[in-house]
């Protein structure tokens, strides 16, 4: 393995876990083109003919998929921190005596700190998804047997169809399910909406399980993941928590500084007159991202405009907006709570996607570069409008990517964060890990003050005469430096040892991120 | 040999605790300083924490001592004023005071009749609310020593909101403190009066020899500090008696600039509740007016305690507004737009006070002496009050 600056400036291997690695070009210099992974084909007379693929359990399904040591399991991240599922398929696994298995999800949750024996022990190589919580804490450690890979969500499907990543047992967790295997998320006491960041499983896996806690008879409506696909079905009692797998009900943040940086977003938005009839907007999960909404749905009615669509992920909030006739549709990703669910099951406009239809590198085009504004977190952004979303300005790897790095090519992409959290600054000189190319960045949004990318000229001529407090990024970062009492130092890391990569949506190799010491 | 041990604590820790931090001192006889410092942002800060406890020690000439320091983001500001009290508390004796550097952006002026119409408290003793206030540009900001903060952390508040008034940019906001009730308060009054602050709240204010005694030790301070610059008082009546004498006390001093009402402790002191529709202070908020513009100063009304009720508030506020109050104390920020917004001139209050003034005007021009409207005769105060609507947007 050997360590090479790529174009972003940042130094990362040409190896990972054995497996040979393009670095970072720039964006959209790389196109892996060509023809690529292909899945496994079967033909249905293996199959019962009844239609009933029912196994007795997990571990039989496992067997009967020829599990070994060194597979890849793959599994969706839709039940969230109440994912029970998972532990129980490490459990399974661990009980058969399997080692080395590649882990990759679409996320994980804390609820997965389970599985750290699984790491300690070798049942689990590593992990290549996200790694939040317990699970970063270990990873940033050094703990962890092999280098932990970053993907967006887009980037996973990108992953699967260049061969990067082969798939060869994805279990999926349904709310809903016939003996088939036809399922979906919007039903059942495990409803977590929609089950769609399994798609490209269902599709490249060699095998496809499908565990469900409601067993329904065939045809199990709507499909969401098409039985065609699937080779084992298993009935248990409960996949997970259902409390912490959506909330009841999603309640806007509180902080009267979150709701100002949301005020000045829904005002950015007006004002820069993105937000005209028929527009388009992905509002991101967390506190100021929902309420921005709020706020520009009352500048939405009052000057009469509606939009064509709005991306979720989809609380109650974009709900209230496609009934009350702001919205024409939700093109949905996840459901984050009832409302949702509801909506998603009983109105024909609230439509479930996936990351093939909104993120995929290889798809041809995607939804999220039609979007007109994108409101996003990040952890940290830097002077040169570089952000971090997965790592603590501590070195701690602390989140996944989830769609964000996707949603960057939005039209007009807006960082909606605080300048900085207690005594932790988040605008400074240089993002701890890069996740997300300046270049693609227009907007950031804090309560001290809103910088436009100076590549944004456009933007900052419209915002001239804006009442909102624009400055420029340096100014923030300067008044956030002073008043955290200087130049932060930077965290102490063994640059020798890399723990995990960060992806760009194209497959190279934007990052590295080093043991923490 | 046993060595004695003293020891001290000071600040907040706990899982809740948010841009706040913990000392402990031990003092010893020998072994020079011992740090232990916990903190979360350890790595971007941690030596930056250690130099300033280091400098404070030097300071205070704390040579032999374990301290350990459990910081949960706490700005600079705030270990400094935790630390002091850690040192203060082990040696009650202690008289120097530790000034941080005095931050230029919080030196600014106000004046008598500056606009007042919001104003929002700051609980003493919770830095965290401290950053951000001024953000949300409320006409001044309260930082409140009195009944937000407990019997015994009233020495921690006292330095603390110190160091915010010199290291806190509060975003042009004025500057207010509100002191404890006399005679505890009078002590408040050296840890802010050298510090910047504009405009002393005097609560359960109940006569002029109040304002009197509080005003003599406020000029003994700026002579020893040598301060020109005026300090304002802005009086609470809180009591029945108050409210009797609230001509008195608002003609108390020429620096009183406002008279405010305390509805929780009137109501209390007259026997009843406070409602929601407020029928039983109407006599007493009519009272605190009346009292306020005879004697020329502002009239500022009470707080809203519901932060949910936005509909109320807003209702609450005209009504304010209606009976001649010119301001609102806010507990929180969401509630400061809501009081700009009612306070703000209608456009038929503008529209008539454009008529007024272009009549005015024209009898000037004129050489009238007397301005009418139609058949109406138009006053001075009236004239005057056209302006200030005219002027409300600068």
């Amino acid at each position: 393995m050997k360590l090479v600056k790529n174009a972003a400036g940042r130094i990362v291997p040409n190896e990972v876990n054995g497996r040979k690695e393009v670095p970072f070009k720039g964006i959209n210099e790389h196109k892996p083109f060509g023809y690529k992974a292909k899945p496994l084909i079967k033909t249905c007379i293996d199959y019962p003919l009844s239609g009933n693929k029912l196994v007795k359990n997990l571990k039989d399904a496992l067997r009967k998929c020829g599990l070994k040591d060194g597979m890849t399991i793959s599994t969706h991240h839709h039940l969230r921190n109440g994912d029970n599922l998972t532990n129980i398929i490490f459990d399974t696994i661990h009980s058969m005596g399997i080692k080395n298995v590649r882990w990759f999800p679409s996320a994980s949750f804390s609820v997965h700190e389970h599985l750290i024996k699984y790491l300690e022990d070798g049942t689990i190589h590593h992990i290549e998804g996200s790694m939040n919580g317990p699970l970063g804490k270990y990873t940033s450690e050094g703990k962890m047997k092999g280098i932990g890979v970053l993907r967006s969500h887009g980037g996973r499907y990108q992953a699967v169809q260049d061969g990067e990543v082969h798939i060869d047992i994805a279990i999926i967790a349904a709310p809903t399910a016939d003996a088939f295997g036809n399922s979906n998320g919007v039903t059942g006491k495990s409803a977590s909406g929609l089950i769609s960041f399994s798609l490209v499983d269902s599709e490249y896996a060699d095998n496809v399980i499908v565990v469900t806690d409601n067993l329904i008879q065939f045809p199990c409506i709507p499909w969401q993941i098409q039985g065609n696909n699937v080779d084992y079905v298993v009935e248990i009692d409960s996949l997970g928590d259902t409390k912490k797998i959506v909330s009841g009900t999603t309640e806007i943040t509180k902080s009267p500084d979150r709701l100002l940086i949301a005020e000045y977003v829904a005002q950015f938005i007006e004002e820069s007159g993105i937000m005209k009839n028929g527009f388009s907007f992905q509002a991101g999960s967390g506190g100021t991202n929902l309420a921005f909404v709020l706020f520009l749905k009352d500048r939405m009615k009052a000057k009469g405009i509606k939009a064509r669509f709005v991306r979720g992920g989809s609380t109650k909030y974009l709900v209230q907006l496609l009934e009350e006739g702001l919205t024409d549709y939700i093109l949905d990703g996840q459901t984050f709570d009832l409302d949702g669910i509801r909506s998603m099951r009983e109105n024909p406009n609230h439509i479930n996607t996936s990351p093939f239809t909104s993120y995929n590198f290889h798809g041809k085009g995607n939804f999220a570069s039609i979007v007109d504004v994108a409101v996003l977190g990040a952890t940290e952004v830097d002077i040169n409008f570089n952000a971090n979303v997965v790592s603590h300005s501590d070195g701690y790897l602390l989140h996944g990517i989830g769609g964000w790095q996707n949603c960057l090519y939005s039209k007009c992409t807006i960082l909606a964060v605080p300048s900085f959290r207690d005594r932790i600054p988040v605008i400074i000189d240089d993002v701890t890990t890069l996740c997300g190319p300046g270049e693609l960045i227009d907007v950031i949004i804090t309560e001290r003050g809103i910088a436009i990318n100076p590549k944004r000229k456009d933007l900052i001529s419209i915002m001239k005469y804006s009442s909102l407090p624009i400055k420029s990024i340096e100014q923030i970062r300067d008044e956030v430096y002073s008043i955290c009492g200087g130049i932060p130092t930077k965290p102490k890391l063994n640059k020798e040892k890399i723990v995990a990569i960060v992806k760009w949506v194209d497959g190279t190799i934007l990052d590295s991120i080093f043991q923490v010491l | 040999m046993k060595t004695k041990i003293v020891k001290s604590f000071a600040g907040k820790r706990g899982d809740n605790v948010r841009s706040d931090c913990y000392f402990e001192i031990s003092e010893k006889k020998s072994g020079g300083i011992k740090l232990e410092l916990k903190s979360k942002v350890a790595s971007m800060y941690g030596e930056s924490i250690k130099s300033q406890v280091v400098e404070m020690c030097k300071f205070f000439d704390l040579k032999n001592a374990n301290i350990y320091i459990e910081d949960n983001g706490a700005l600079p500001f705030v270990i400094a004023a935790r630390f002091e009290l850690a040192i203060k508390r082990l040696n009650p004796m202690e008289q120097k005071e530790f000034l941080i550097p005095l931050n230029k952006k919080t030196i600014y002026k106000t004046t008598k009749d500056k606009l007042r119409r919001s104003r929002l408290y700051l609980p003493g003793n919770e830095p965290k609310f401290f950053l951000n206030a001024g953000l949300h540009k409320p006409d001044a900001i309260i930082l409140d020593l009195e009944d937000s903060v407990a019997y015994q952390e009233k020495d921690a508040a006292q330095l603390l909101v110190r160091n915010a008034l010199r290291a806190v940019d509060f975003y042009s906001a004025e500057k207010m403190v509100r002191m404890n009730q006399l005679p505890l308060g009078l002590n408040d009054l050296k840890f802010i009066i050298p510090h910047n602050v504009h405009v002393i709240l005097v609560p359960k204010c109940e006569s002029s020899e109040d304002i009197i005694t509080i005003e003599e030790e406020v000029e003994r301070i700026k002579r020893k500090w040598n301060i020109s610059r005026d300090i304002f008082y802005m009086p609470i009546i809180e009591s029945a008696l108050g409210i009797i004498k609230a001509f008195e006390i608002a003609k108390s001093s020429k620096n009183i600039c406002a008279l405010t009402i305390g509805l929780e402790d009137y109501s209390a002191d007259i026997g009843t509740n406070k409602t929601l529709d407020g029928k039983e202070s109407f006599f007493a908020r009519s009272m605190i007016v009346n009292a306020a513009k005879a004697a020329g100063v502002q009239a500022i009304d009470s707080v809203f305690s519901d932060v949910g009720d936005m509909e109320n508030l807003r209702r609450n506020t005209l009504e304010a507004k209606s009976i001649g109050f010119e301001g609102k104390g806010c507990i929180h920020p969401r509630q400061i737009k809501v009081v700009h917004e009612c306070f703000a001139p209608t456009e038929d209050e503008i529209k008539n006070a454009e008529m007024i003034i272009a009549a005015f005007e024209e009898a000037e021009i004129n050489g009238i002496g007397v301005v009418s409207i139609g058949s109406k005769m138009i006053d001075a105060p009236v004239v005057k009050r056209a302006k200030k609507i005219l002027n409300y947007n600068g």
